[in-house]
This record gives C-alpha cells, structure tokens and sequence, in this order.
C-alpha cells in the first residue's frame, strides 16, 4: 500500500479537534472523496479524537493519503496511552458511555467508515484505525 | 475570545453559526442564548447551521440542549439550513434530534415560528 503523505498531529484540547477535523477535510478532498464521504470521515475523525482527549487522557493522530490503484483513500490512527478499554464490545454499543457524553463515539465512527479496527488493553492504551476509500 | 453572534428580530432571536466551532465556544453559546431569551424575553430562536461541514455527536448535543434550554424558558427553537451531507451523516452516526424542530432554511424557521405564535395567541 503507498502512503503518499502522513501528518501527525496532536490531541491534547479540544482546539486540537477542530485542527483534526479541517486537516482530514483536507485530506479527504485531496483523495478525491465525495462530499457526502468526506463529511462521514471528517464526522467519524471528530468523535474519535474526542474519545482520544476525554477517555485516553490525549494523544495524537496520523493522518495518511493512500494511494492503492485504482483506489484512493484517507486513513486516521488515534492513539493514547490513557487506561484502554476493557470490553470493547460493550464499548461499541450505541448509547454506552462511562463519562457523560451520547455514546455513540465509537459506535458511529464504525458506521462512517469503510474499515475500523481498534487495538487496546486495560493499561495499555488505546489505537483506533479507520479509513474511508474514493 | 470568540463569541456566535446572536441577533434580535422582534420577538425572535437568530443565531447564525458560521465557525467550526470548539467545545468551549459551544459551550459559551448555551450560556449567551439563554441568557439573552430571558434579557429580551424572546419567544423563538432560530438556529442556522447552514455554514456546518460537520455536525458530531457533541454539536448534535449541544443542539438538543439549546432547544430544550429555550424551550423551559417559553421559546422555541427551529434549526434550519442543515447541509445535506450532514443530515445523511447524522443520522448514520445515530442522532436524530429528536424533539428539535428544523426547517430548510431561515425564512421558513421564520415562518413556521411566527405561524406558532399567532396559534398560541401571543
């Protein structure tokens, strides 16, 4: 798979977020996804950098343009070191939460996405994985 | 620091979001809204999101909440000029603003509030 650029950018307020969501509008243009597409990940990047700042404790995101003929796409790693999540399953059910927002976070970002992969333990932090093709 | 600025227009207010807006200023605007409902005792408020690339779970909240705060202090909210891609997003991501009322655009929220407020003799 060809990565044409990869930015990290940090998650530590929720300015950051903000900085998070334009810089993968960006990014989502530049592969040429749809506006509907875009808005999906742009949406999907925002809740799950926002669980990166209120559950892990902050972090940082990668952000990488593939290139992988004939398709095109955008992939977002968010990645804390805060207490990981015990039951992930429980996790991504819609209107699960252990703070006080909606849960539907993680839930959500799975739907916006083409593919969704999340690696944590207890203790060990938490590496959330999507990426929406052209 | 920056402020959403809130408009008066006889009995109603316009809030017109045009920034990305981050936690704290989404914050700040619950606070300045109902803040000027009860300063000018304003019946409906209008909430243009039509500038909004992005509606997430906590601006979809904070949207609930603004429409419920007014709505306990005897106004009304319509959210108007949702983009589209947004809807088609929300409600993938599982928000469905339930108990908000939208219209497509200002002049009919416009309408559609004044409308209420001659039903309900005011």
């Amino acid at each position: 798979m060809a990565i044409v650029t990869r930015a990290i950018l940090p998650l530590k307020s929720s300015e950051d977020i903000v900085r998070v969501r334009q810089a993968t509008r960006e990014s989502a243009i530049a592969q040429g996804l749809s506006l509907v597409d875009q808005t999906k990940l742009v949406t999907a990047a925002s809740e799950l950098a926002r669980n990166t700042l209120d559950y892990g404790g902050g972090g940082e995101v990668e952000i990488a343009r593939l290139d992988e003929p004939p398709r095109k796409g955008v992939r977002l790693t968010f990645i804390d070191q805060g207490p990981g999540i015990a039951d992930v399953e429980q996790a991504l059910r819609d209107g699960f939460t252990t703070g006080s927002g909606l849960g539907l976070g993680l839930g959500g970002a799975r739907r916006l996405c083409n593919e969704f992969v999340i690696d944590t333990r207890p203790g060990q932090g938490t590496k959330v994985t999507i990426a929406r093709w052209r | 620091m920056d402020k959403i600025p809130i408009l008066r227009m006889g009995r109603l207010l316009l809030v017109t979001i045009q920034v990305d807006m981050h936690d704290r200023l989404a914050l700040q605007l619950q606070e300045d809204l109902t803040d000027r409902i009860v300063a000018v005792r304003a019946q409906g408020v209008l909430l243009d999101i039509s500038s909004l690339e992005v509606v997430d779970s906590f601006i979809g909240r904070m949207i609930s909440n603004i429409a419920a705060m007014a709505r306990v202090l005897d106004a009304e909210t319509v959210v108007v000029g949702m983009q589209p891609a947004v809807a088609i997003t929300l409600v993938e991501l599982g928000l469905s603003l339930e108990g908000v009322r939208t219209a497509l655009n200002v002049e009919r929220g416009m309408a559609l509030l004044n409308e209420r407020l001659v039903e309900e003799g005011r």
